[in-house]
């Protein structure tokens, strides 16, 4: 085991709406190792960015609260920090890889300036020349020429768009990496070409990356460790070979497996699941992924399941109980 | 041979725009034989939806032919297209934007047969609304709500269900399923193929993801910057892809399973180049590791080079 970088317990958060409350996340365990990339999977609303804003403190004031739960960033306890201190880590030590890339960066301000900005920011000791050849040498870093600093936006492509917010989350080194979605308005093969230069910058700065992303491909590509989420809660988690080789599964990620086209079998259905995640605004008792669930039993009706272990590997669900435990994990 | 339900000769689609003509679809030349699906991938921007739009005529094309079992439907005037339209339909990309949000889910189902007066009698047209939403399981529970009050997946089960309303022969399916998480991708994928099986439809499935495109399509048409580089049947497209930049495509596609994780990749470098006035020869050499000085000959014409495996590149004579 390696050094921990962040600890999330039992995190829930609620948003609060005119008409109802929202439970976005639920309980929610997760550990992050120094240098580890972990894919953080689910459906639309399963409460994915929730729990990574959540971390960075960023959910929307007077709307989202955190109302249970530690998040700890290192010795940080990110909960009870200010907004002054805040300040501090965001961009500093950890920093946020938003999904659209057209939309996150500043319209008015050249490139060059919007990376500057994070260092001016954050390492107060650099003189102007210094952040000059640091912005050259992070754009390079990202296969962005130096001589397009002073271009703005909107003269960039979508995957060079994505480059150079890359550029601006790694501009001060980060310690953690919060990467939601960062290809998925892409196309492939500018996905493939911004994946292959992520995975080196991790090697190369050994940065611990959350990903956050839908697609089981780009998981099985560049992550070591998968979490699997749904309505709010980590439903599975394990390194990656439990997940895409292990033997025991939660139904749920069974189902998210079975609803993807196979690229090298020949498959003539696909095997969705049924229905629809519960409503957020009114989760049921018992586990949440009972009414879509196959081998439901009375147990799930009444009770959330347990986390169970298995060496690296955690699934929460009654099928793998610690009293079913001799039968089914062992 | 009998002849294909859908057959393109030379279509061509230009926009004017205040820097040029912009080459959206190049001379495309494509069959859509009938009861079979013809998958068109290709990146953002490669000019898929146009060529989806053309041959329905939602677009004007600028030149070639598009022919309806052997008929040219661009001669058609505007009485005789609203009769044809009868026969093809589309289903759109994006279930928020394509839905009146004014109209309830029966309104929008009974649009199409209200629009074409093929069924008049009130309680008639109520049964055939039912009588659909059966069909691409919705609940009736919903025949009075307002597409603002349902979710993606059944969003775009009453786009199917106005798509299907007049039992058109060939259906355009615009990216039905980009828009969607997997597991609900995955119901309206099976319940399209189900769709086909029962009533023979022809579909042209115009996608971006190749693994749903593989799945789904019995021939593939891959396009680059309004251009047709290669057409094979699927089976051949993915054992065998010929075109480099099919090889590239292919190669990019991240697959869920760790076998592939320490495969070396060939990424290509940059990106879409600009389709306003191309230069003659191929599209593609600035991004492609075999380009030779032959690759600016104009002629970029396919070539069959095994059976029914058509491709556009010198590599291939």
């Amino acid at each position: 085991m390696g050094e921990k970088i962040l600890e999330i317990e039992n995190l829930h958060v609620k948003y609060k709406t005119d008409e109802s409350d929202i439970y976005a996340v639920n309980g929610l365990n997760l550990c992050l190792n120094k240098g580890e990339t972990l894919g953080l999977v689910g459906e639309t609303g399963a409460g994915k960015t929730t729990a990574a804003l959540s971390i960075l403190k960023l959910l929307p004031k007077k709307i989202g609260f955190i109302t249970e739960g530690s998040v700890k960033l290192g010795d940080i306890d990110i909960i009870n920090a200010t907004d002054a201190d805040m300040r501090l880590i965001r961009g500093d030590m950890v920093s946020m890889i938003f999904q659209d890339p057209m939309t996150s960066l500043n319209p008015i301000l050249r490139i060059g300036e919007q990376i500057a900005e994070v260092l001016q920011i954050h390492k107060k000791d650099m003189s102007k020349q210094q952040i000059e050849e640091r912005v050259d040498e992070i754009l390079n870093l990202v296969g962005i020429s130096k001589d397009r600093k002073n271009d703005y936006p909107h003269q960039f492509s979508g995957g060079m768009k994505q480059r150079v917010i890359i550029a601006i989350g790694l501009a001060c080194e980060p310690d953690l990496l919060l990467a939601d979605e960062p290809t998925t308005a892409l196309d492939v093969t500018i996905q493939a070409q911004v994946l292959e230069m992520m995975q080196e910058l991790k090697d190369k700065l050994n940065t611990s990356m959350i990903l956050i992303t839908h697609d089981l491909g780009v998981v099985a590509q560049i992550c070591d460790r998968v979490a699997i989420m749904y309505a709010g809660q980590i439903i599975e988690i394990g390194n990656i070979e439990d997940i895409f080789e292990g033997e025991h599964h939660h139904p749920y990620t069974i189902g998210l497996f079975g609803s993807i086209p196979n690229m090298n079998e020949e498959s003539k259905r696909l095997k969705p699941i049924a229905g629809m995640m519960p409503d957020p605004s009114e989760l049921p008792v018992g586990c949440s992924f009972k009414e879509r669930c196959a081998s439901c039993m009375e147990i799930c009706k009444a009770e959330n399941p347990e986390e169970a272990y298995l060496d690296t590997h955690m699934i929460k669900c009654h099928l793998f109980d610690r009293k079913n435990e001799s039968k089914t994990m062992s | 041979m009998s002849t294909p339900l859908i057959q393109t000769v030379g279509l061509k689609k230009y926009f004017k725009t205040p820097k040029g003509d912009l080459h959206a679809v190049d001379d495309v030349n494509l069959t859509v034989e009938r009861g079979k699906t013809l998958g068109v991938v290709g990146e953002s921007g490669c000019g898929k939806s146009t060529l989806g739009r053309s041959i329905l005529r939602l677009l004007e094309p600028t030149s070639g032919q598009v022919l309806y079992k052997g008929e040219d439907i661009l001669k058609y005037d505007k009485l005789k297209m609203h009769e044809m339209r009868k026969n093809m339909q589309i289903i759109f990309q994006d279930p928020y934007a394509s839905l009146n949000p004014r109209m309830t889910v029966s309104e929008i189902i009974a649009e199409p047969m209200r629009v074409c007066k093929t069924i008049t009698d009130k309680k008639e047209l109520d049964d055939k609304v039912n009588e659909l939403m059966n069909t691409v399981g919705l609940a009736n529970r919903f025949v009075n709500t307002y597409p603002h009050e349902l979710d993606g997946g059944r969003r775009q089960r009453i786009g199917v269900a106005r798509a299907l309303a007049l039992e058109p022969e060939f259906i355009v399916c615009d990216e039905p399923v980009s828009a969607l998480d997997v597991s609900i991708q995955a119901q309206i994928l099976n319940l399209m193929m189900d769709l086909q099986d029962e009533h023979g439809f022809s579909y042209m499935f115009i996608t971006h993801d190749l693994s749903v495109v593989k799945h789904i399509s019995t021939e593939i048409a891959v396009m680059y910057l309004g251009q047709c580089v290669e057409v094979a049947s699927t089976k051949e497209l993915f054992s065998n892809p010929l075109h480099p930049y099919t090889q590239a495509l292919l190669d990019a596609i991240p697959i869920p399973s760790l076998k592939y994780r320490n495969k070396k990749r060939t990424v290509i470098k940059g990106e879409v180049t600009s389709p306003i006035n191309p230069k003659p020869g191929c599209r593609f050499a600035s991004r492609c590791k075999y380009a030779k000085s032959e690759c600016v000959s104009p002629d970029r014409s396919l070539k069959e080079v095994n059976a029914n495996h058509f491709v556009s590149c010198i590599l291939y004579k």
